[in-house]
């Protein structure tokens, strides 16, 4: 057979395209046609190809051949296209005989020896390929985890391009095909390695509760981010939907490596200060990559320094912080990545940063400090609900041998808090206490009556904005949670009201 | 063997090929400025037919078929087109012809011929 036809997939952000990969082998002069609108890394296929055919001891054409990826008008790039056009070139040449079915869907890099390399975007390929009615994938033996965790999809990984020929032709596997089961691999981090720090812990805790974003200000050096990365480990596990999702966002983004394609630990994210917009909410010319904000989507979003970022950038989180999701236009296609994180923004108290207790060793002026933490914009100080002040641990506290509690326990609480939660928010919309609409913290989910006196008394004062008063209600739900309340007592008014007020600012 | 020797032997070989198959061979090494024609023959049925012919000794550079670029072919179509013209036969029905040779060192030889590649 002269012709031969496989499928593969085209990606652009997490959506899919069936692209099928057509050969043709006519007599004429030796040459190679790639059609389609391949873009440089698939051009360049035609000699990875080549070398890759020929080094496996397989033949290559020297006919005329037409490769053409079809839909034409989709542009498509990446590399993982090398295998679908070698495999379809030995259908073509009747080296592969078997019939080949429609179901099937192949991708993977090629290597000049015949070897198969690692792609990105596996795992959201097979979702999408589902639509399509794929039953099967041939993928590299590197993506075989993440692509074994779409169900649905009978993946198999490959090692090298022989292999998937003797597979082809004889059904003969020559590679141990394990099951992979969903996994919870934190355990390095523990809220039991941080001494003392009772306000902070308590206030992460509140912020794993209702999802609400927190600021943490301290001096350098006193655990700010080792409070922050702790965060994930004391929020609930990713259910199975969420777990795909966010591989499906990482395996775009290649960093699968680092986080297993299973992992079902919400992520964590820590971009530097000195990052650029297009870094936090994504982007790129080939694929549209996801930024920090897609990554850290169903965990935490953690910025060290907040103050010192370029202008611009934290006012870019703006929109994830209110879709949940974020846009990104591009030549290729405009893209939606989902985006929805827990916040943490963390900042010294001054310039200097040691502007501590009485600030003795401080040595910025009043009007530096006053101007420091001016720079986090009025409209993102206003989605944190939280602010915490981080200070150093007393001598007391580091020479004690009681330790806080452990991860585990506090999740213990956030989950029990979380499910109270749910069960209440059950057909409304929303699951988390941060996404309470303000009408409905008015009407249906007032606090007790002498809490909502109190918030009343505040405003009265003008201690206390509208926006504030809602912010400080919706804290009051997460703490009412923790404390299994029915509704939020006054002394859970107040705890939310110090804990949107901090100590500090 | 020299460059001149195995392309000469190369094509020695097409024209045995092609006059085994009923072809009658009208011209060899026909040049011009331009470039240079190495077969021209009839086919069977009156076609005029031009013949590249690549010669090599063995695959280490590839295919000899591989080394007709398009902007070779080019040129060769060009050429045809001259020959046409000066031979008169302008408007003939004609075709374009590749020919790979490997000659191997015990003098076997392997014809890979190709009709009407352009």
């Amino acid at each position: 057979m002269a012709l031969a036809r496989v499928q593969t997939i085209s990606l652009i952000g997490l959506v899919g395209n069936r692209v099928e990969v057509e050969v043709d082998i006519s007599d004429g002069l030796p040459g190679y046609t790639l059609l389609g609108l391949p873009d440089a890394a698939l051009t360049e296929s035609r000699d990875r190809v080549r070398a890759a055919l020929i080094n496996s001891g397989l033949p290559w054409p020297n006919k005329k051949v037409t490769v053409s990826l079809s839909p034409a008008w989709l542009s498509k790039s990446g590399s993982h296209y090398d295998l679908p056009i070698a495999i379809g070139l030995l259908i073509a040449q009747g080296v592969i005989t078997s019939e080949i079915s429609e179901s099937l869907i192949l991708m993977g890099e090629l290597s000049l020896n015949g070897g198969i390399r690692f792609v990105r975007g596996v795992l959201p390929t097979l979702i999408t390929s589902r639509n399509f009615g794929a039953k099967c994938a041939i993928v590299p033996l590197e993506n075989l985890e993440e692509a074994r965790a779409v169900p649905g999809i009978d993946s198999f990984g490959f090692e090298t391009l022989l292999d998937v020929v003797r597979f082809l032709e004889n059904g003969e596997n020559v590679q141990p095909q394990f099951l992979n089961t969903f996994h919870d691999p934190s355990g390095e981090l523990d809220l039991l390695d941080v001494v003392g720090q009772i306000q902070a812990r308590r206030a992460l805790e509140v912020a794993a509760i209702g999802g609400h974003h927190l600021l943490l200000i301290g001096p350098p050096g006193t655990g700010k981010t080792m409070l922050a990365e702790r965060i994930p480990t004391i929020m609930p596990p990713l259910s199975i939907d969420e777990t795909l999702e966010v591989g499906a966002i990482h395996s775009v983004a290649g960093s699968l490596g680092t986080r297993g394609a299973l992992s079902t630990t919400p992520p964590f994210v820590a971009p530097h200060h000195t990052t650029t917009t297009v870094a936090m909410i994504g982007g790129g010319s080939h694929i549209v990559r996801p930024g920090a904000v897609s990554l850290a989507h169903g965990g935490v979003l953690f910025i060290d320094e907040a103050p010192e970022c370029a202008h611009g950038v934290l006012d870019s989180l703006r929109q994830p912080l209110e879709s949940g999701t974020v846009t990104i236009s591009r030549a290729v296609g405009t893209v939606t990545y989902p985006a929805k994180f827990l916040l943490v923004l963390a900042a010294n108290p001054c310039p200097c940063g040691k502007f501590n207790g009485r600030g003795r060793s401080c040595t910025c002026s009043s009007l530096q400090i006053r101007n420091y933490l001016k720079k986090l914009s009025g409209p993102l100080l206003d989605r944190i609900d939280i602010r915490a002040f981080v200070e150093a641990p007393t001598r007391v506290e580091m020479a004690s041998e009681v330790h806080g509690e452990s991860s585990a326990i506090v999740r213990e609480r956030v989950l029990a808090a979380r499910n109270i939660a749910s069960e209440r928010f059950q057909g409304l919309g929303w699951a988390l206490n941060s996404e309470i609409p303000s009408s409905q913290l008015r009407g249906p989910f007032k606090a007790e009556r002498a809490g909502m006196s109190f918030l009343h008394a505040e405003l009265d004062a003008e201690r206390l904005s509208a926006r504030g008063f809602h912010k400080v209600l919706r804290v009051a739900w997460s703490i009412a949670d923790l404390h299994r309340n029915p509704r939020p007592s006054l002394s859970d008014v107040e705890s939310a009201y110090l804990l949107r007020e901090g100590t500090f600012l | 063997m020299n460059k001149q020797l195995l392309g000469a032997t190369g094509e020695d070989a097409v024209a045995r090929y092609l006059v085994a198959r009923g072809y009658r061979v009208l011209d060899r090494n026909w040049r011009i400025r331009a470039g240079e024609i190495d077969l021209i023959a009839r086919s069977p049925d009156g076609e005029l037919v031009f013949v590249e012919v690549k010669s090599r000794t063995s695959l280490s550079y590839g295919d000899p078929l591989e080394a007709i670029t398009p902007l070779k072919a080019h040129r060769l179509q060009k050429l045809a087109l001259a020959w046409l013209v000066t031979q008169g036969e302008w408007g003939s029905s004609y075709r374009i012809d590749c020919a790979g040779v490997l000659i191997s060192r015990d003098g076997r030889q392997e014809i890979d011929y190709r009709e009407g590649v352009l």
